[in-house]
């Protein structure tokens, strides 16, 4: 599969803040997807940046209903290409807020009709535009302004979980994961869901600088120390196939990682060393099962 | 229900190059290899010539292309209005 060289299909002038994770992962999925895409977003920093009235970025068709329905538009959008006989890619594109808690039930739903639509997850890890609170996507020890650290708590005392897991479990057709610092493994895997008949699932994760907490300069930095860590596993699952992992040669301590964002830098101070070990070991875990 | 259409790519009327404080300088160090092209949050980055061209109407200066530019071709210097 060719990819159309730097076709930009996000037009500037969004209001994303300077430095943003997800306006990458977007202009990436885009460019894979080419201009025969329609669109659906979930309520979530995408949707507001992207769309304030007569001033919006897409350059495809797009659509934004509620925050819980994002995958039930999509199903109607795909019932009507069918019935006009259309082919043009679905893809519902939504944060990490509108998919792990309040879009699940229809994402499920959606997985279980069978339908030729892509669900693309950009997961920053909070929600982040309504002004960072904890989601279901928020991992452990992280400080937000729901869980935040203090005293009392060392920050969010859940696990993330594990969406990927739930969308297999569907028996969906393809699932992956990908971080927006590696564009060429997101955008091949992004262009591959064009040639699946079938639903589809791909988590991006999109570090936010203002959410976590770090300089607008060192968002790509930052998602590449996820991985690089083990905390955020790429892989990808096609049906039939043996699961592909991306492998990291020289795994980095995760202290590297916290150290760069305020919303860990809590896990550094004495008294919280275990939670920070807990971490750690959650990336060891994480190396093991995948073959990081 | 209440719906709304509106044209595609309207965001352009909006310049968020106000929004900035350090301004990215291309340096001649550049071959254009297109990193920052495929990193810039804000779609205002182009390359032509085998060089990068920076939209400065739209960068909103977050510092991507100067800390991801391989050659360090791109420096970040402080713009004061």
């Amino acid at each position: 599969m060719v990819l159309a060289e730097r076709e930009n299909l996000l037009a500037a002038g969004h209001r994303a803040c300077p430095g943003c994770g997800a306006a990458i992962a977007l202009r990436q999925i885009l460019r894979a997807l080419g201009r025969d895409t329609i669109v659906v977003s979930a309520t979530g920093c995408v949707e507001t940046f992207t769309s304030p009235y007569g001033m919006s970025a897409w350059e495809v068709p797009w659509i934004h209903s509620l925050f819980e329905n994002s995958a039930s538009v999509a199903s109607g959008v795909h019932a009507a290409l069918e019935f006009l006989r259309e082919k043009s890619s679905v893809v519902v594109i939504s944060g990490d807020g509108g998919t792990f808690d309040i879009g699940m039930g229809a994402m499920s739903g959606m997985f279980e009709r069978k339908q030729n639509i892509t669900y693309i997850c950009y997961d920053n890890e909070a929600y982040m535009n309504t002004g960072v609170q904890g989601s279901s996507a928020t991992p452990y020890g992280s400080s937000t302004t729901t869980t935040p650290a203090g005293k009392a708590s060392f920050g969010k005392i859940q696990p993330k979980k594990d969406m990927p897991a739930i969308a297999l479990a569907h028996d969906v057709d393809y699932v992956a994961t990908a971080s927006i610092a590696y564009p060429q493994d997101l955008m091949k895997k992004v262009a591959k869901t064009k040639e699946i008949y079938g639903p589809k699932y791909i988590q991006v994760h999109t570090p936010c600088t203002i959410g976590w907490g770090f300089d607008s300069s060192k968002t790509v930095e930052v998602g590449k120390l996820a991985v690089e860590t083990g905390l955020v596993p790429i892989y990808e699952v096609e049906k039939g196939k043996p699961m592909v992992v991306k492998k990291v040669k020289n795994k980095k301590p995760v202290e590297e990682y916290l150290r760069f964002q305020t919303r860990f830098r809590h896990l550094l101070k004495e008294e919280q060393k275990d939670i920070a070990n807990q971490i750690q070991a959650i990336c060891d875990k994480n190396i093991e099962r995948f073959g990081i | 229900m209440i719906g709304a259409v509106c044209k595609a790519a309207g965001s352009l009327q909006y310049k968020t190059g106000t929004w900035r404080d350090n301004r990215p300088e291309v340096t001649d160090k550049c071959n254009g290899c297109g990193i920052c092209e495929t990193f810039c949050p804000d779609s205002c980055i182009t390359i032509e010539n085998k060089k990068c061209i920076i939209d400065y109407d739209y960068c909103k200066g977050c510092g991507i292309c100067a800390n991801e530019c391989v050659r360090k071709a791109i420096v970040m210097r402080e713009e004061r209005k």
